[in-house]
């Protein structure tokens, strides 16, 4: 089955986006696709390269990096809503330079684009499935 | 491109948090997808649709007037929970008179909400194919 997933809310503050990572990760073991991960709201918090929790503890960033969920372009398909990304301060290197901001925090596993992204998703994939409060 | 019944499901009220406006957000850029959208709104979210919201003291943008331009995106399935409304004192003449124009029947105005109870609400959401949460 072609899955799509949602995720709401930030890393650490909230279970969604591990839970979410659980369940993409028992998905592709079954043999299942996932299209994409789309982060919205403070979700695009889970995407910043510049997460560095304690030692003993689960890195949420770079586990969905380490997912490695491209598409046949090689493109990450873990994919960061641009509009809820900007007001929160997470930028990539086109970003950043188009709004006159120095320094970039996306992870390279990771892209920015638009709400579209969503939508196709859900067009695109036998279920889409939420995360989130 | 298939057409599929998206519901976007609004359950947070305006202002406390960001979920209200990003849901909008979201419906509006649907709208260019030409798919089969409706909107609920159950628990907190029955305020976002309330009339008369003011947001000067807070110093936040006043978005619900943006419900009225879902009409002429062909946007006119808003379903609100009656318990939602009932639990709040609120009743459907506390809601925004959110209206379309109905191209099958002469362009007449017709109304965008509906109030139903949340039984039939579940009925109506296990029709959908995609159903976001917010």
């Amino acid at each position: 089955m072609k899955f799509s997933i949602q995720i709401n809310e930030g890393p650490y503050q909230h279970q969604a986006s591990d839970s979410a990572y659980q369940f993409a990760k028992a998905a592709i073991a079954a043999g299942h696709e996932i299209f994409r991960v789309f982060f919205y709201h403070d979700g695009v918090n889970n995407a910043s390269r510049f997460t560095v929790p304690p030692q003993d503890d689960r890195n949420v960033v770079n586990q969905w990096a380490e997912l490695d969920i491209k598409n046949a372009d090689g493109e990450p398909e873990l994919v960061v809503c641009v509009a809820a990304a900007l007001r929160r301060g997470m930028l990539d290197e086109s970003e950043a330079s188009k709004n006159g901001v120095e320094g970039n925090n996306i992870h390279p596993a990771f892209r920015i684009s638009g709400l579209g992204q969503l939508i196709e998703a859900g067009i695109q994939s036998d279920r889409l499935v939420v995360f989130g409060d | 491109m298939a057409t599929k019944k998206f519901m976007y499901l609004n359950r947070k009220a305006s202002y406390g948090t960001v979920y209200a406006i990003e849901s909008l957000e979201v419906v509006l850029i649907a709208a260019a997808f030409e798919q089969d959208v409706s909107l609920a709104f159950i628990d907190d979210g029955v305020y976002q649709i309330v009339e008369g919201q003011n947001t000067d003291g807070i110093g936040m943008k006043n978005f619900s007037k943006t419900f009225h331009a879902l009409g002429d995106y062909d946007i006119n399935k808003l379903y609100v929970s009656a318990e939602s409304l009932e639990e709040r004192g609120l009743t459907a003449d506390d809601l925004m008179p959110l209206v379309y124009e109905d191209e099958d029947d002469d362009w007449e105005e017709k109304p965008s909400v509906k109030v139903v109870s949340n039984a039939e609400l579940s009925k109506i959401m296990s029709d959908q194919d995609v159903c976001l949460s917010f």
